[in-house]
């Protein structure tokens, strides 16, 4: 990876890869690894493959099928702004943890 | 799990750390790998990625996304970057950045652009220009593990001169037993080439690719359009788009 071309048409937007710094502020886990759905077009696809546009005050991610926007992420001296609107869900890759599995609860509980 | 005093903060993936610059190779006449001392570096998977921020003086900061070109050594990292010109942090980092200069660091990040040397699936590795710099991050850390998992580099390039690493991959061709390279070149062969300068198609990846039912992992890492078009070639040929991962990014090359 490297920084892009502005002057070359048609590459202005990178992908989901370069999204795992910025989210790594936010999130303990890679979200890139994830699995999202548009919540326009409803595509399921790893975050890895959204489109990217960095040249803006921020990040905003795009489906790559329908362009509607997933993710925003701005990034202010004290604060990280998040906007998941266009993600109907995220799946995330998890190691395995039998309490944490949804489900029946035990009788304790 | 070790917690900081900064709220919320599990780990220390997200912070900036200060490297330093230990050496500096050249590669073609655009591109230079850097060789980055990181005090505590905990290591990486070939195919991840840092991010370098350079800080003006009067506070304006840039960042950019670098893949790491080679696997662990200890404190050791090295990038290999390309320069795009007019580019805020490229110049700075192939020009005047000097052996002993400091630039914050932040990494390793990315888990979805990997191979791991556990993986056992035939890969096949499609770069074009810069786009060689994670698939040689995967290739040494091959070679490094004594692999024996069957690798092919396809290699996408404007002309001989362009080609990164070229003694390393032409020796490792030789000696990396089950590594097969090829170069596609798109602006200008070189002379003896038993094919003129055209971009990489089908037949590049159907003849130097593994077939579908081998079950390859395929990695394609390069400018949009040509990662987009491989990609789709790919599918196109019966490859399944879960075991086809890309990492995208400005500059052509090829």
């Amino acid at each position: 990876m490297t920084e892009p071309d502005p002057g070359q048409p048609g590459t202005d937007h990178l992908d989901g890869n370069m999204l795992a710094g910025p989210l790594a502020e936010v999130f303990a886990v890679d979200v890139t690894t994830a699995t999202g759905r548009c919540a326009s077009c409803g595509r399921t696809g790893p975050v890895a493959g959204l489109r990217v546009y960095a040249r803006a005050p921020g990040v905003v991610a795009r489906c790559p099928a329908c362009e509607a926007v997933i993710l925003r992420l701005v990034r202010t001296p004290t604060s990280a702004w998040l906007d998941l609107r266009g993600a109907t869900f995220l799946r995330v890759p998890m190691p395995a943890e039998p309490l944490m599995m949804p489900g029946p609860t035990s009788p304790a509980m | 799990m070790a917690r900081t005093a900064v709220p919320g903060r599990l780990t220390n993936r997200a912070g900036w750390r200060v490297a330093r610059l230990v050496d500096r190779r050249r590669e073609t006449d655009t591109a230079a790998t850097l060789v980055l001392d990181v005090p505590g570096w905990p290591g990486h998977q070939p195919g991840q990625h840092v991010d370098l921020r350079l800080t003006a003086e009067d506070g304006y900061q840039a960042a950019r996304s670098y893949s790491i070109s080679a696997p662990v050594d200890g404190d050791r990292v090295e990038v290999t970057v390309q320069r795009v010109p007019d580019g805020e942090v490229s110049p700075y980092l192939t020009g005047v950045f000097a052996v002993g200069d400091p630039v914050e660091l932040r990494g390793p990040i990315g888990g979805y652009f990997v191979w791991r040397v556990t993986d056992t699936a035939p890969v096949l590795l499609v770069g074009g220009g810069s786009g060689i710099a994670p698939l040689m991050a995967m290739i040494r850390a091959r070679g490094l593990a004594g692999s024996r998992v069957p690798f092919r580099l396809i290699y996408s390039v404007r002309t001989a001169r362009d080609v990164y690493f070229a003694d390393e991959l032409r020796r490792r061709a030789r000696d990396d037993h089950g590594l097969d390279v090829t170069y596609r070149y798109t602006r200008e062969a070189p002379a003896g080439s038993p094919e003129p300068a055209r971009r990489i198609g089908v037949a590049d990846l159907n003849t130097h690719g593994w077939p579908p039912e081998f079950e390859p992992t395929c990695y394609v890492c390069g400018p949009t359009g040509f990662v987009e078009r491989v990609a789709d070639m790919l599918v196109a040929l019966g490859h399944d788009p879960r075991r086809i991962r890309t990492e995208r990014f400005g500059p052509t090359g090829g």
